[in-house]
C-alpha cells in the first residue's frame, strides 16, 4: 500500500515537474500537499492596474507557497511591471491581446484555464467584484472546481471562512477540490503594496480562443470622490433623503467636508435619488471604511450586511428605534434636514 | 429567430426578510419552522420570461417558459408561485429535507435540463441569498460553452437570435450582444416582479408539474466543500445616541473617526 501511495506521489510529481514553469517540488507526500502555489488574477482598464485587485496577491501570500499574478488586455506590459514590484510574488504572467480587455469570460475563462494548467496551480484567486464574479465560476466549471466564493479569512490551504445569509452567519469550509477556485472580499485582504519587488513579467499561452459575446458599450459614472469601495470614510443616504435633489444638497457638501465617498441605499436607489453603482448592501458593494455615517437610512439586514464591519459607525435618523441604531457607534435621533447640514457648516470649520 | 424556450431556475430560500439563526449544532443556519419564499432574484428571472412574451418583446415569440427547482417537497410551492406568475410548467427535482446541492452540482443538473428541454434561453438570479455564491449562472454557462450576461438590468431582441444585455457592472453599466442560445442572470433593477393574483393562483394548480429525481439527471449530494462549522457574526454593541451635532461630532474624534 506504501509502494502505491509512492506511486502516486511520484507520478503526480513528474507530471507536475514536466511543466518547465512550475516550482520544485519535494517528494516527500506531506511537503506536497503544504506546498501551495497561487496565481492571483488581477484586474486593469486602459493598462491601468487597478490596485483594488491586489488584494488577490494578500491572499495568495496568506496561503503561503508560491505567487505567480496574472493579468491580460490589450496593454498590460505597463500593469504587469508595475505589478511586478509587489513584495514576494515571483512572476507576473501577461497575455497581452484586445480580445481580453473587456474580461469577457468566454474567452477569457479558456485563456485562464491554459494558463492554470501550464502553471500547475493549487489556488486561483480574484476579488469578489464584478470582474471576479463573471469569471471565476466559469473558470471553476471548466476546471470541474466548486468555487468557493467571497471568503473573508483563511484558515489554511484546504479552509476558509466566507460570510453567508448576508453575513448573518460565517461558514467555515473546507474544499477537497485539487484546485480551489476562490474569490475574496476586497475589505477583508488590504491590496499589496508595490514596492521594491522584481517579479519576473514573462508571456502567458495565448491559445486565442474566441468570443461568441460582443463588448457593445459602457456607462462609467464619473467621480472625483475616493471610490467608494476603498474610501476610509464613506456617507450613506436612504429613504429619507426623499428626492435625488435633496440627496444631492444634502450629502455631496457632507461626503466633501470628510473627503468621504458617497453611498446609498437600496431604497435610495430604486427611488432614483442615486445611481445604482453607490448601493451599499449585500446586493450592492460590500464596504468597511474607518467611519461609516448612515443618513436617513433605517438598517434593513440587507443593508447591514454591505457595512456592518466599518470601523465606526454614525447614524442620524428621526426614527430613535430605527435599527441602524442597534449597531451604531454614535446616533444623533433628529431630522436630517437640520442636522447634516449643520454638521457640514461644523465640520469645515472644525 | 428562433422562437425562445426559456429555462427559468428558481430557489427555494429562507425569506428575505427573516434573520436567520445559527442552530445550536453550529453545523448550519436553523430552517425548521422558518418562513421561506422564492430566491428573491429568481422572482425577477421569472418577471422577466413573462414580460418577454408579454411584450412579445422576441422576433420569434416565446415558445415555452419552464420553470425548475431542486429541493424537498415544498420546493413545489415555488414553483407554483412562478407558474402562477406565468411559467408554463414547472420540473420538481425531489431531495431529502436538509439535502442540499453545491452550484457546480447544480450547473451540472441544468445542463442535462437544457439538452433535454431544448431551451436556448436560461435566465437565472445573479445569487441566492442563501448561501450567497454568485456561480450557477456563470458555471452553468462554461459547461454549455454558451455566451453569458451577469448582473443584467436591460435584455433587447434584435434580428437574427442577437440578444443585447445591460448588465451592473463596478461603477456603471456595460452593454454586451450575443446570439442565442445565452445565459443570463438577473440583476435587481431588471424589473419589478408581480404578485401573482388569486385567478392565477388557482390556474396555477392545473398547470404541468413534472416529477424527477436527481440521479435522472445523473447528479448526486456529495459534496466538494464540507462545511467544518457555522457561527454567529461577531455582535456589534451600540454606541448609544448623543444629544446633539456638536455631541456627534466629539464622540467621533473621540473614537478617531474624523
Amino acid at each position: 500500500m506504501l509502494s502505491a501511495t509512492r506511486r502516486a506521489v511520484w507520478a503526480q510529481s513528474r507530471s507536475r515537474l514536466a511543466q518547465p514553469s512550475c516550482p520544485a517540488y519535494s517528494f516527500s507526500p506531506s511537503a506536497l500537499r503544504r506546498l501551495a502555489s497561487s496565481l492571483a488574477i488581477l484586474e486593469q482598464r486602459d493598462g491601468k492596474l487597478n490596485h483594488g485587485s491586489l488584494s488577490a496577491i494578500t491572499a495568495a501570500q496568506k496561503l503561503g507557497g508560491s505567487v505567480h499574478a496574472f493579468v491580460a488586455g490589450s496593454n498590460v506590459k505597463p500593469v504587469a511591471e508595475e505589478a511586478a514590484k509587489v513584495d514576494g510574488v515571483e512572476k507576473i504572467i501577461a497575455v497581452e491581446n484586445a480580445a481580453y480587455e473587456k474580461g469577457l469570460p468566454e474567452n477569457y475563462a479558456p485563456l485562464l484555464v491554459e494558463n492554470i494548467k501550464k502553471g500547475g496551480y493549487t489556488h486561483i484567486i480574484a476579488g469578489h467584484t464584478a470582474f471576479g464574479k463573471n469569471l471565476l465560476p466559469r473558470v471553476a466549471a471548466l476546471l470541474d472546481s466548486q468555487q468557493i466564493s467571497d471568503i473573508t479569512g483563511i484558515e489554511n490551504e484546504t479552509t476558509f471562512v466566507r460570510p453567508i445569509y448576508a453575513g448573518n452567519a460565517i461558514a467555515t469550509v473546507e474544499s477537497s477540490d485539487p484546485v480551489k477556485v476562490i474569490t475574496i472580499r476586497g475589505t477583508a485582504f488590504a491590496p499589496a503594496e508595490v514596492a521594491s519587488g522584481s517579479a519576473a513579467v514573462e508571456d502567458g499561452v495565448d491559445s486565442k480562443p474566441e468570443s461568441p459575446t460582443e463588448w457593445v458599450s459602457e456607462e462609467l459614472a464619473k467621480s472625483d470622490r475616493p471610490d467608494l469601495a476603498t474610501a476610509g470614510k464613506v456617507v450613506s443616504g436612504g429613504r429619507g433623503l426623499k428626492s435625488k435633489e435633496e440627496f444631492d444638497r444634502i450629502m455631496q457638501p457632507l461626503a466633501d467636508s470628510l473627503g468621504a465617498a458617497i453611498g446609498a441605499s437600496r431604497a435610495a436607489v430604486d427611488s432614483g435619488y442615486a445611481d445604482n453603482s453607490l448601493q451599499v448592501g449585500q446586493t450592492g458593494k460590500v464596504v468597511a471604511p474607518q467611519m461609516y455615517m448612515a443618513v436617513g437610512i433605517s438598517g434593513a439586514i440587507q443593508h447591514l450586511a454591505g457595512m456592518k464591519d466599518s470601523k465606526v459607525i454614525a447614524a442620524i435618523n428621526k426614527d430613535a428605534d430605527a435599527p441602524i441604531f442597534q449597531v451604531a457607534d454614535v446616533g444623533l435621533v433628529g431630522d436630517l434636514f437640520e442636522k447634516v447640514p449643520e454638521l457640514t457648516e461644523k465640520l469645515k470649520k472644525a | 429567430m428562433s422562437a425562445l424556450r426559456i429555462l427559468v431556475p428558481v430557489k427555494r430560500v429562507i425569506d428575505y426578510a427573516v434573520k436567520p439563526r445559527v442552530n445550536k449544532a453550529q453545523t448550519a443556519v436553523e430552517t425548521a419552522g422558518v418562513k421561506h419564499s422564492m430566491n428573491p432574484f429568481d422572482e425577477l428571472s421569472v418577471e422577466e420570461s413573462v414580460r418577454i412574451r408579454e411584450k412579445k418583446r422576441a422576433p420569434g415569440g416565446v415558445e415555452d417558459i419552464c420553470v425548475i427547482s431542486a429541493g424537498p417537497t415544498k420546493a413545489q410551492d415555488v414553483l407554483r408561485t412562478a407558474m402562477a406568475m406565468g411559467a408554463d410548467r414547472g420540473i420538481h427535482v425531489e431531495m431529502k429535507e436538509g439535502e442540499e446541492l453545491e452550484p457546480l452540482s447544480v450547473a451540472k443538473m441544468l445542463q442535462k435540463a437544457v439538452e433535454e428541454q431544448r431551451s436556448n434561453l436560461v435566465v437565472l438570479g445573479k445569487q441566492s441569498i442563501d448561501d450567497d455564491a454568485a456561480q450557477t449562472g456563470q458555471m452553468l454557462a462554461g459547461l454549455l460553452g454558451w455566451p453569458q450576461a451577469t448582473q443584467a438590468s436591460r435584455v433587447e431582441f434584435g434580428e437574427g437570435d442577437s440578444v443585447s444585455v445591460t448588465c451592473e457592472v463596478d461603477g456603471g453599466v456595460q452593454t454586451l450582444r450575443a446570439k442565442l442560445p445565452m445565459i443570463i442572470t438577473t440583476d435587481l433593477r431588471l424589473n419589478e416582479p408581480r404578485y401573482a393574483s388569486l385567478p392565477n393562483i388557482m390556474k396555477a394548480k392545473k398547470k404541468p408539474m413534472e416529477k424527477k429525481k436527481l440521479a435522472d439527471f445523473g447528479i448526486t449530494t456529495d459534496k466538494r466543500l464540507k462545511v467544518l462549522k457555522v457561527t454567529e457574526p461577531a455582535p456589534r454593541q451600540g454606541g448609544g445616541k448623543v444629544e446633539d451635532v456638536d455631541g456627534l461630532i466629539s464622540k467621533l474624534k473621540e473614537l478617531g473617526a474624523i
